[in-house]
């Protein structure tokens, strides 16, 4: 008998080992932890539960056969973060490069699919050199099963994907279909086809950092929703905004203690708003002051800085915030900001996360550019998405709210809840200036007229009072007061009940 | 008693004198340009009259717009503050011209005092001290020698022309003198075209000590002690005392009575200071004297007890002093600190905008101890008092039109190391947010020891801090400090994460009590014990009894460690605390001993080397680009033009360099830091 619970315990320090002590201090060197030591750091002390710890491939070709580590290269199980369960898969670089076997890809298979039956999210950590050539279409077809479960996971549970080393070639499009991204920033990097083939097909010449590191994908490309400094960060951030989520769309958003006075006056808040109204100002600002103690967990900070979105608390529940961000374009919609705030609308509805809109936005953005781009379909999406949101919805409009980009974001039409305004709003189809230069076009010359002209529709339109008399803006409030309406109104809301027409899918403008 | 008075004036001084005159149940008006519109001066004033653009000259100095407000509003008197039309006998003159009663001195007296050489020789004729020199252009060498032995080493051989330190020269010996004369000569002349010399004392270790002196219309005048003003940065007071730490009873005797017979000589009438500068064996030495309200002088009515600006208003409105020489006791010290708009690691550079956050420490009077103007006996063991001094609320401006001055923080105690200690816990309690500013330097100060001991000299800031000043490294014991405060706090924070709904029951994550905290380069292990008051922290072998009642959130943390209490500033950092404490601003991570072994193994990530890029100073937009890549830039050569605040800066090359890379283009809104180009 102690024969066997020995066997037991020595299997289980050979899987703990993976590639082996020199592997280990290999990845040590290029500043990564192991699969291991990121599971630890990601989950509660001592909750990880590991499945199919002795799990190895079926390949016998290409010498194969004699190269069977325990656990096949990735490490997979549950555990919880803040005593909340999450399912968990990590690659493992130190064996076989952590890349992809049929085997490898199961043991992920089997871990999403409970975490789909037991409502739990699933977080993927990402270090692996790519299919397993020696398998080959046994690996692609491993990939393809992951992918299928992606796809039936999404909207379903939380999926986050950390990536934590290479990611290439087809293994990109697993985390590409999950809610969430997040890179570290020079140890990782996410292309379809690596810089030798670049080289090869299109002459250019390019680094893995450039062509797909951290800053190419939160700065340009969008594809990561964010990057941190090293492994340590990104794990204790990741925990961080599972602390925001539901655990699956059946379940509520979480709710936590809180330390803030729900009635909390910001004075300051009332001269935020520049005399100006060219003169930008910090939407960020506003969101610090009206969450619960300040805390702001930003999506795609780096990418269309010209909204902003991420979560806060209201009351300790979850809220979605999309904000104009003045600071950036003068916060105009265009198509990286339709994008951004679309698809983090569409999470937030899919898992019943009640949106918050700060509005403050001059139009659409115009120029060939965009319109070549496509504007019309990405900023479609955008209306889309609000429209077809069906959870609570609050919007504040703080100053400008122009034309169509007035319709799009979360307006009383796209059936906002409560949709509050600042006395300090403009709600019009555009501003004075250019209103009177298609109302009065025959008078341009005349700057006195014109002047007389601009005047007359700022006061008749500059305000949000033409808007609060149709009740399209269900009140106008103080901004020192706004944290308390906002907190009421979700709260009046926690019952909110409403259904889509019975359809198999809806048909957003991709 | 006037009905109205105008306070011609904005900011702090402006609210200042408001409060002053609301207690005398006096009605105020205040002016406001287009920039003070929401002003702090406009909302405390019974009425507020606009007048004009927010440059001070075609505003708040335009005496025709200041006298049209007076008649408008029918004020009987004006109060100038300080600054703009303060010391302009103009103004004075126009208000006696319209009936109008000036809360300051009489005419002559400010033309009197406004010259330096026509005060020196009234200084000297009133009997006051004065820097021994020779007035005269001095011929040659021996002439120069001659007239050092008389007035004493070491000398200063000076230019007339002179500025900048050009053809200015310190001479200890006579051989010094003669040879140091014929070249500040020849640099005189090559430099401004005018070779005349002469010659003063040079006062070493020199100390800028000032008397308040409050003289009425009929004759009499008081000295109300002293203010020490030896910090100073460019010539710009940072912090004041009062009393001076270096100061004897004879010595403030004697510079006070001068300063009494100056003031009488020109026929003084209000509140005003006789600058002097006092040598390390206490000469002093008469410099100029200020015709006006001084900003520092809360100092002197904490101490007194003496409101001035009430003197003030009564000394202009014909009424004797009631104060005679011997009702004026000096009690207690006070401290003054300059909150300036400046970033203190960015050379001081100005840094104005929005105060996202502007909360200072609550106030604490001394007032129940003073009655009538005078302290009654001594002050009790552990009194204290703070006045804060502003013009600004939180989500206020401060403005790029005027002087970038945020507030005037004050501490009042029985000795100086007590007042000197309250006013570290008052900088570490007082919030500003948005802008750069000096708080963490002014801590810096307060802590440093030529300061503590009394042992300062104008050239304090410049000598102790010759590259400017890059913040502050906590002492051994305040990191022990800081560390088990974020302990402690680290506890309450992860205690509270997993009270989230959602939880699996009975697999509840418990919080650890074996931390590793990590701050400014070192790790300290250690083992928290919570009560039901607090907590034990263990680091290493010694214990420290912790209690706060900091919640997550809180901005300012309020801990008491071993029975001392402290405030820290507590920001967010990813994984971890910012805390600001003493001029210290460090990053706080609290681990667990296997995730503080991990975070080991990360890769330290140097930051890049600034010094080869140019930095986005602000918050702005590029407006224009004026070099390429390749280019040759030398030193003071314009690179970029930032729009912010809607102003244009001009960035220029620090040195001789090559344009290597340009990572933005007109258009583009960049934030603070963000490297414009590289160089190489």
């Amino acid at each position: 008998m102690t024969d066997i619970l020995k066997e037991l315990g020595d299997r289980r320090a050979a899987a703990q080992l993976g590639g082996g002590q020199a592997r280990i201090d290999a990845q040590h060197g290029k500043g990564k932890l192991t699969a291991r030591e990121r599971v630890e750091l990601l989950l509660d002390e001592g909750s990880f539960e590991e499945f199919d710890t002795f799990v190895t491939h079926r390949c016998t070709d290409f010498g194969m056969e004699n190269v069977k580590p325990a656990g096949d290269g990735v490490i997979t199980g549950w555990g919880t973060i803040n005593g909340r369960q999450v399912y968990v898969f990590s690659q493992d670089f130190t064996v076989l490069g952590g890349s992809v076997s049929a085997t490898h890809a199961a043991k992920i298979c089997k871990i999403m699919d409970m975490a789909m039956q037991n409502g739990a999210p699933v977080i993927g950590i990402n270090d692996s050199g790519g299919a397993r050539i020696q398998e080959g279409v046994d690996s692609l077809a491993g990939y393809g099963e992951v992918f299928q479960r992606n796809i039936m996971a999404s909207g379903v549970v939380p999926q986050i994907s950390l990536i934590m080393g290479p990611c290439a070639g087809g293994a990109v499009y697993s985390p590409a279909m999950t809610d969430f991204i997040f890179m570290v920033k020079d140890s990782s990097y996410m292309f379809v086809t690596g810089p030798d083939v670049v080289k090869t097909v299109t002459n250019e010449q390019v680094t893995a950092e450039e062509l797909g590191g951290a800053t190419t994908h939160t700065r340009k490309s969008s594809v990561a929703d964010g990057a941190f400094e090293n492994d340590v960060e990104a794990l204790a951030e990741c925990r961080r905004l599972v602390d925001f989520l539901p655990l699956n769309n059946r379940s509520k958003p979480p709710v936590r203690p809180f330390f803030d006075d729900v009635d909390r006056v910001e004075s300051s808040l009332d001269t935020l708003i520049p005399d100006n109204p060219n003169q930008p100002y910090d939407m960020k600002e506003l969101i610090h002051k009206i969450a619960d103690e300040g805390d702001f967990y930003e999506i795609q900070a780096d990418f269309a800085g010209n909204i902003l979105t991420g979560f806060i608390r209201l009351e300790g529940q979850t809220v979605g915030v999309v904000a104009n961000q003045p600071m950036v374009l003068a916060g105009v919609l265009d198509i990286d900001s339709a994008r951004k705030a679309a698809r983090f609308v569409r999470f937030c509805d899919a898992f019943e996360i009640p949106i918050l809109s700060l509005v403050d936005v001059p139009g659409f953005l115009p120029g060939t550019t965009q319109e070549y781009n496509g504007v019309i379909k990405h900023g479609a999406k955008l209306l889309f998405a609000y429209g077809e949101a069906t959870v609570p919805k609050v919007t504040v409009i703080t100053r400008k709210a122009y034309g169509g980009a007035y319709v799009v974001m979360s307006s009383k039409h796209m059936r906002g809840d409560i949709n509050y305004a600042w006395p300090t709003s403009e709600i019009a189809v555009m501003g004075a200036k250019g209103a009177t230069e298609i109302l009065h076009r025959k008078d341009l010359g005349d700057p006195e007229k014109t002047a007389a002209h601009t005047k007359d529709y700022e006061d008749r339109f500059a305000n949000p009072f033409v808007a609060a008399e149709r009740g399209f803006v269900d009140e106008v409030i103080m901004p020192q007061s706004t944290r308390k309406r906002l907190c009421r109104a979700f709260a009046g809301l926690r019952g909110k009940q409403q259904q889509m027409p019975w359809k198999k899918h809806d048909n957003i403008p991709l | 008693m006037f009905k109205k008075i105008l306070i011609a004036n904005r900011g702090e001084i402006a609210c200042r004198v408001i409060k002053t005159a609301r207690k005398m149940g006096i009605q105020t008006v205040a002016v406001y340009s287009d920039a003070d519109r929401n002003a702090l001066h406009v909302k405390m004033a019974d009425e507020a009259v606009h007048i004009g653009p927010p440059p001070a000259n075609q505003s708040y100095i335009v005496i025709d717009k200041i006298m049209q407000a007076i008649k408008d509003t029918g004020a009987e008197a004006v109060h100038p503050g300080y600054g703009f039309l303060s010391e302009n006998p103009k103004f004075a003159e126009a208000l006696e011209a319209a009936g109008v009663a000036f809360i300051g001195p009489p005419k002559g007296a400010i033309e009197d005092m406004g010259d330096k050489i026509t005060s020196k020789k009234i200084a000297q004729d009133a009997g006051v001290s004065t820097v021994p020199g020779h007035m005269g252009l001095i011929e040659d060498a021996a002439e120069a020698i001659k007239i050092s032995g008389e007035i004493g080493y070491p000398v200063m051989l000076k230019a007339s022309a002179g500025g900048g330190g050009k053809g200015m020269r310190i001479a200890w010996t006579e051989e010094e003198v003669a040879e140091g004369f014929q070249a500040s000569k020849n640099e005189a002349a090559n430099s401004f075209g005018d070779d005349r010399m002469f010659i003063e004392k040079f006062v070493t270790q020199p100390r800028h000590i000032e008397i308040q002196v409050l003289c009425d219309s009929h004759g009499n005048g008081i000295y109300l002690g002293e203010r020490e003003c030896s910090i100073q940065r460019r010539n710009q007071k940072v912090i004041e005392e009062a009393p001076s730490p270096f100061l004897d009873e004879a010595t403030r005797k004697a510079m006070g009575e001068q300063s009494v017979a100056l003031a009488k000589a020109v026929g003084y009438a209000s509140a005003g200071t006789v600058e002097f500068i006092v040598d390390g064996d206490r000469n002093f030495y008469f410099l100029e004297m200020n015709t006006r309200l001084q900003v520092e002088h809360p100092v002197t009515e904490l101490i007194t007890g003496v409101d001035l600006v009430e003197q003030m208003i009564r000394v202009a409105n014909g009424e004797k002093l009631t104060l005679t020489q011997d009702d004026v006791t000096l009690t207690g010290w006070a401290m003054e600190s300059r909150l300036y708009a400046e970033d203190p690691y960015r050379g001081f550079l100005p840094s104005i905008g929005r105060l996202t956050t502007y909360r200072p420490p609550a106030e604490v009077a001394a007032g129940p101890l003073v009655t009538n103007g005078k302290w009654q006996g001594d002050a009790p063991e552990g009194v204290h008092a703070v006045r804060n001094d502003t013009g600004v609320y939180d989500g206020g401006e401060i403005s790029m039109y005027y002087d970038p001055m945020i507030a005037k923080l004050c501490t009042w105690a029985p000795t100086r190391a007590e007042a000197i200690e309250e006013m570290r816990v008052a900088l570490d309690s007082f919030e500003v947010e948005g802008i750069g500013h000096n708080i963490p330097f002014l801590s810096a100060v307060y802590d440093h020891e030529k300061f503590t001991s009394g042992n300062m000299t104008t050239a304090f800031i410049e000598e102790e801090y010759p590259d400017g000043f890059d913040g502050v490294d906590l002492a051994a014991a305040d990191i022990t400090r800081v560390a088990a405060a974020c302990a402690a706090m680290h506890r309450v924070a992860e205690i509270r994460r997993t009270r989230v709904t959602g939880r699996m029951g009975n697999h509840e994550r418990k919080v650890g009590s074996d931390w590793v905290v990590t701050l400014q380069g070192g790790s300290h292990p250690v083992v928290i014990e919570a009560d039901k008051t607090g907590a034990t922290v263990a680091i290493g072998s010694t214990i420290h009894r912790v209690e706060s009642d900091w919640t997550p959130g809180q901005p300012l943390a309020r801990v008491t460690i071993d029975g001392a209490p402290m405030v820290m500033k507590v920001g967010k950092v990813s994984g971890g605390f910012r805390i600001r404490y003493r001029g210290a601003d460090l990053k706080v991570h609290v681990r667990s001993s296997r995730q503080a072994e991990l975070a080991q193994l990360m890769p330290e990530k140097l930051p890049p080397d600034t010094s080869r890029m140019l930095l986005c100073p602000m918050p702005g937009l590029i407006v224009k680009v004026d070099v390429e890549v390749g280019d040759e830039v030398q030193e003071g050569q314009a690179l970029c033009t930032v729009e912010a605040m809607k102003m244009e800066n001009i960035l220029r090359a620090e040195k001789k360099a090559v344009v290597t890379k340009i990572n933005a283009g007109a258009g583009d809104s960049l934030a603070v830091d963000d490297v414009i180009m590289e160089f190489e």
